[in-house]
């Protein structure tokens, strides 16, 4: 790995900034939501569940700086194993509950 | 102020609890009076408390899991003696302090003993076997040690201060909710629980970083050692499973004390996920136990045979899918929840699949114990013990996979006889081999080899007695968990079992018999090499103990077994033409007090004194920050100190007789008879 990932050589102050501000967005989005119920139900978990997907992708671009060209090539293959680990998990856990769901419905 | 902590909190409802908690008493203060009488507390403070160096911080997990090991037996064979006269009668223990008791064992044992154990072993091995000078972040380590060891002081305090949990080592709601478990107890389990957690998942990282960034020129990953390549695998497993029992437990206790419903039946809360989320966690926590230890075996097996391992590719091909396929099978703990066959079957396959690449590892084992030169050491017993009753245990699992099997063996005393038969044979019995195969690298002297053995004889033996008859219990229908029962027939094996529980008794003592003779016997055992087995990976070319550097000049790697290489080519134990200084980092306060302050914020969560909690996470965050902003953390050693200290050891090196029952040093395994590979 090259010393250009290190913080300070990097991207700048800017790049965090922007991150940060993004960050608190998404956070802000469901919190509103929910509070002041301002959709339906379906409709606010499907939000919620994309603000934390795009929280995700703004974590790794802004504050980890990965970034498809010029992130050495064992740090994505690193991520992929964690993104195929995640799909396990919840991937699993979806099946199994809604599986049990399924049974449990009169 | 005290939140909901009162005077009742005191255990004065039962003789036995009050017993337990004056022992832990007095024993804290018969610790600190001995530690003052000896005018230690400085030395304890400078030298250890405060220490970020690896080997120091492995040695103190270490001894925290030996302490935790302590505890948890009392607990097993006070079980014991319980369901050995509790037939038609109460026995001696009510049903809440027996509840108590299982719960706070299997929390101990997994928590407390365990992880510790292997944790601290990996500390000490792991970066001297890749020739590197530290871990990766020496301070994170320091904070991991000291998060454990405040997780494990919760669990000691619920002895004195109110009551643990009863809900078993699992929690599962609802009746871990604050509806039917309305006491600390729980909240003891959760903190105790987050805490470690916190600090494995930071130990995962800090490995995984050191293996990747921090191995010695030329050590490819396929030169790596065995032992190094289980932790690469136990650390990615605990990196990622960690993080699902920290959000299991934070979420539990937002039901309890924010009146969520995660678990809970109300509001759209389903108790199914807790168990669902928890075994994402607890089953790759089963191979975070056991794959450390199938490092070790690795490395007993090829020393004390004196040859090469056998498959070595194989056996690291077998440990990634290991870690990879633990984490598709944890559904396998609640087949009975009442998933589809489709469901059970895909998570059933996948959990007998495992068993291959395990089969392939035994086979691995035996072929390189065949015609090998085998010297039966401490630890090699361990290893052969292992390798038989391991199978058995294996086979049980293989077994219980099946879900129509698992339908009438669940919750049975045949699973409980099923996982210590993994736990004990294959992970402590792994972490007694890598402790005595290690154990010079910690203190500089080997342990005895004779109460070693007895210790040995009598962990085997109490193995079998106390487990085998569980396993025929579980096919008499007897439950886990029993207090008392009205089946006459079960209490001979009861009583059995309880005859092994003495005997392990009997091999706990000897353990510790054999660390204080040892310690006694320090000048005789002394290693003064560095390499007292003939041992054939890199943490044997240091000397014992290892100096703060470990590596003097950091070696240069050519291939797998890079110290057996050394020997051979008599490139081992060479001076180097010129010493250089060396930067190491500085002691530091910031790991016990981190320590503390979660301490305590446990503690005054447990008791709702939220305004502590609240002090004490400000606390820690101040404390992270200013130690966050120190850049000044080395210093240096110059090489004018170096030199002496390497001097002063590679004088002894060559002063030093050499083992009479051991090849000659230097010799390639080639050379030997029978050792052909
Ligand atoms: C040293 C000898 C040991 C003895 C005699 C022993 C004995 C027992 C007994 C009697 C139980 C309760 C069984 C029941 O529910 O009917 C138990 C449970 C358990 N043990 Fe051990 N044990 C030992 C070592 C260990 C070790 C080394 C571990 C883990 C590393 C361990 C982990 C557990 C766990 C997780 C449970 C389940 C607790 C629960 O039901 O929630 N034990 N053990
Ligand atoms: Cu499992």
């Amino acid at each position: 790995m090259s010393d250009a990932t290190r913080i300070g050589e990097g991207p700048g102050r800017r790049s965090y900034l922007v991150g940060l501000v993004l960050a608190l967005a998404l956070t802000a989005i469901p919190f509103a939501l929910v509070q002041f119920r301002l959709a339906g139900t379906t409709a606010t978990v499907v939000a919620i569940a994309l603000a934390a997907l795009v929280q995700v992708v703004v974590h790794l671009r802004f504050f980890l700086h990965i970034d498809f060209h010029k992130t050495p090539r064992e740090n994505l293959l690193a991520l992929f194993f964690a993104g195929f680990l995640i799909f396990v998990m919840v991937g699993g856990t979806l099946w199994i509950m809604f599986d049990l769901h399924y049974r449990m419905m009169p | 102020m005290f939140g909901r902590l009162t005077i009742e909190a005191l255990p004065l409802y039962s003789a036995i609890a009050m017993g337990g908690a004056l022992i832990v008493v007095f024993g804290t203060l018969a610790v600190m009076a001995a530690i003052t009488w000896m005018r230690a507390w400085g030395y304890l403070w400078r030298e250890w408390f405060t220490s970020v160096d690896h080997k120091r911080i492995g040695a103190m997990y270490v001894i925290l899991a030996l302490i935790m090991l302590v505890r948890g037996f009392i607990d097993a064979i006070m079980m014991r003696t319980q369901q050995a006269i509790a037939v038609n009668s109460d026995g001696y223990l009510p049903p809440d302090h027996f509840d108590q008791i299982f719960s706070s064992h299997g929390t101990i044992m997994i928590f407390f003993m365990a992880m510790p154990f292997l944790t601290g072993l990996i500390n000490l091995v792991m970066p001297q076997q890749i020739g590197a000078r530290d871990v990766a972040f020496p301070y994170i380590n320091a904070m991991s040690l000291w998060l454990t060891a405040s997780g494990a002081a919760l669990v000691m305090v619920s002895l004195v201060i109110g009551k643990f949990s009863t809900a078993g080592w699992t929690a599962y709601p609802p009746y871990s909710g604050i509806d039917y478990s309305p006491y600390v107890g729980v909240d003891y389990w959760v903190w105790a629980v987050l805490l470690s957690g916190i600090g494995s998942t930071l130990s995962g990282i800090n490995f995984l970083v050191t293996i990747i960034r921090k191995r010695a020129p030329g050590m490819k990953l396929m030169f790596m050692p065995l032992f190094t390549w289980t932790t690469l695998c136990t650390s990615v497993l605990m990196a990622f499973a960690f993080p699902a029992v920290t959000v299991v437990g934070v979420l539990l206790e937002l039901d309890r004390v924010a009146g969520m419903h995660f678990f809970t039946s109300g509001d759209g809360g389903n108790m199914m996920n807790f168990a669902n989320l928890l075994w994402i966690w607890g089953h790759p926590e089963v191979y975070i136990l056991i794959l450390p230890a199938f490092g070790i075996y690795s490395h007993t097996v090829s020393t004390f045979s004196g040859r090469k391992l056998f498959g070595y590719t194989s056996l690291v091909w077998a440990t990634c899918a290991i870690a990879i396929l633990s984490f598709t099978v944890w559904l396998h703990h609640f087949f009975t929840m009442g998933s589809s066959a489709n469901v059970n079957s895909a998570f059933g396959i996948a959990t007998m699949i495992i068993a291959v690449p395990t089969g392939v590892k035994v086979y691995d084992w035996l072929f390189t114990l065949y015609r090998g030169r085998i010297r039966f050491t401490v630890p090699m017993l361990y290893t052969i013990a292992f390798i038989v009753t391991f199978v058995i245990g294996g086979v049980t699992g293989v077994l219980l996979a099946f879900p129509p099997a698992d339908y009438l063996m669940h919750n049975s005393t045949f699973l409980v006889a099923h996982f210590h038969n993994m736990l004990i044979p294959g992970a402590l019995f792994g972490y007694f081999a890598g402790l005595n195969y290690w154990f010079p690298k910690m203190f500089g002297f080997r342990l005895d080899e004779r109460w070693g053995k007895r210790s040995f004889w009598c962990w085997v033996v109490g193995f079998y007695l106390a487990f085998m008859p569980l396993y025929m219990l579980g096919f008499m229908g007897m439950p886990r968990r029993m207090e008392h029962y009205d089946v006459a027939a079960w209490q001979p094996y009861l009583v059995v079992a309880f005859l092994g529980a003495v005997l392990i008794l009997v091999g706990l003592t000897f353990t510790i018999v054999q660390i204080v003779v040892s310690v006694r016997r320090r000048a005789e055992l002394r290693d003064p090499t560095g390499d007292p087995w003939n041992g054939r990976t890199l943490e044997w070319a240091t000397a014992s103990p290892p100096a703060p550097y470990n590596f003097a000049v950091i070696p240069t790697v050519t291939g797998r077994d890079a110290f057996w290489t050394m020997k051979a080519d008599g490139t081992a134990w060479r001076r180097p033409a010129r010493y250089e200084d060396i930067l190491i980092p500085r002691n530091s306060a910031f790991g016990p007090l981190i320590g503390a302050i979660a301490f305590v914020l446990g503690f005054a969560a447990v008791w709702h004194m939220w305004w502590l909690v609240a002090l004490s996470a400000v606390l820690a965050a101040i404390v992270v920050i200013i130690r966050s902003s120190n850049d000044d953390t080395d210093r240096l050693l110059p090489a004018a100190e170096v030199e002496r200290i390497e001097t002063a050891w590679l004088a002894e090196v060559a002063a030093a007789p050499r083992p009479v029952d051991e090849p000659a040093r230097g010799v390639p395994s080639a050379a030997l008879p029978g050792a052909a590979t």
